[in-house]
């Protein structure tokens, strides 16, 4: 499979992308990874007239401590924060989120940005930056502003990001010790989640409940009321609407979600 | 647009539409014909080489290059199946899966033997279970796994005695 044609341009810098961005086409297209646009592209799902290569800017790419929070750059490789020391210690839901991403080839390539920025429901990553707390730095022409995880998503593949805006930073709250959890379920291996949970701190997002990853606030308030994990986790499901597919319908959705929360909030992995 | 690349230790400048892919651009204008495009998916690796960029040591990171463009690889070094073997001496992994017979069908066996070349890079002595996780983003439709990663945990034991390339073929096929 051939993606239709397009304009290449290799970004020089971060604020070169951004003018570039503002001065193009509305419909190019950043690419870093390229693991989630290019498989779209192939498929014709996405036909951008430019991409715009950030893949080589090394101002993206890192992962650093900066107060009480993890900074990782947006174009930090999945395997490079699967492996990070540094966020292995203090995010590690996040550090492990990001070692379920695809398989080592997929992990080597697509980034944190663009799994963000792709905003599939069913991902690791947006479900781990929800459960955390973090947030996205994003940069435009009027120029930076932080978007918390919660006003991220907006919808199915849809992110609150503005034409001519890139992200360029994540940020998780940085927690040693704190105890988590994370579930996937998936019939294959290296397969999207067809249920995922995650839980840190009394918080508990969820991936593939919905359009866009979900808190599970019923759950996250019985917790908080003095509930058990089991008794909390029988309400997870509360208030979603998943969609159905081969490999689920909307009650065996529902059913996976109270039995992933009640493991992740038994600090399973 | 040009783009310049070191292709098996070879560098090399092409003129490349945008929207060629890496596996096509090593097959068609390389004619290097190890990289197999099998899923086109980004799902069975048949297509995997190593990519290393210019500030990065050891022999480069595994990737699929059914996605990724040509022009991404640029000022990268590509490393193809072909690439491996020296002097007419099989790369050890080369030669550990001829040793313990790590292939039925052979279409999947090139990607295989990136992956794994790229795996021992990162985890020098695997266990059996790091070998099966490592080389999870490679299909054998023959299901031939079994060999296959006796033939990696040989490689990483030293177990295989680098043969001489085509040396013996007579042999195996008689």
């Amino acid at each position: 499979m051939i993606p239709a044609p397009f304009d290449y341009v290799a970004a020089e810098s971060v604020p070169h992308a951004v003018d570039l961005l503002g001065s193009l086409d509305d419909d190019a297209k950043l690419l870093a990874g390229g693991h989630s646009l290019l498989p779209m592209m192939k498929l014709r799902l996405a036909a951008p007239s430019v991409l715009i290569d950030i893949g080589r800017l090394t101002e993206l790419i890192g992962i650093r401590a900066e107060g009480d929070e993890l900074v990782i750059g947006a174009a930090t490789p999945h395997a490079t924060l699967a492996t990070s020391d540094l966020a292995r210690a203090d995010a590690p839901l996040l550090a492990h989120s990001a070692a379920l991403v695809g398989d080592p080839q997929i992990r080597h390539r697509g980034t944190i940005g663009g799994s963000l920025a792709h905003a599939d429901p069913a991902a690791d990553l947006p479900m781990a930056l929800l459960a955390l707390g973090g947030s996205v730095d994003v940069l435009g022409q009027g120029g930076t502003r932080n978007v918390a995880a919660e006003h991220f998503f907006t919808g199915f593949f849809e992110t609150s990001l503005e034409p001519g805006e890139l992200i360029t930073a994540v940020r998780v709250p940085r927690r040693p010790g704190a105890a988590w959890g994370y579930q996937k379920f998936v019939r294959r291996a290296n397969d999207w989640a067809i249920v995922g949970a995650a839980a840190i701190d009394g918080r508990i997002a969820l991936a593939n409940m919905g359009p866009t990853p979900l808190r599970a606030r019923a759950a996250e308030q019985a917790l908080a009321d003095g509930a058990s994990a089991a008794e909390a986790a029988e309400l997870a499901a509360e208030g979603t609407e998943p969609g159905e597919d081969v490999h689920a319908d909307r009650d065996y959705r529902r059913h996976l979600a109270r039995v992933l929360t009640r493991r992740a909030l038994e600090h399973r992995t | 647009m040009q783009v310049e690349i070191t292709v098996n230790g070879q560098q090399r400048s092409d003129d490349v539409e945008p929207r060629l892919l890496l596996v096509h651009y090593l097959r068609e204008v390389c004619g290097l014909r190890a990289a197999n495009v099998g899923c086109d998916t980004t799902s069975c690796g048949a297509c995997t080489v190593l990519m290393k960029g210019p500030g990065e040591v050891g022999g480069g990171t595994s990737v699929k290059s059914c996605t990724v463009l040509t022009v991404q690889a640029a000022g990268q070094q590509v490393t193809t199946a072909e690439g491996l073997a020296a002097n007419g001496e099989l790369h050890p992994v080369q030669a550990a899966f001829r040793q313990e017979h790590g292939l039925q069908c052979g279409f999947c066996t090139p990607g295989m033997v990136m992956a794994a070349v790229g795996l021992l890079a990162e985890n020098p002595h695997p266990t059996e279970a790091e070998v099966r996780e490592g080389l999870e983003g490679n299909f054998c439709r023959c299901t031939g796994y079994h060999n296959i990663v006796r033939a990696v945990l040989a490689a990483a034991d030293g177990a295989a005695a680098s043969g001489t390339a085509g040396g013996e073929r007579a042999e195996v096929s008689a």
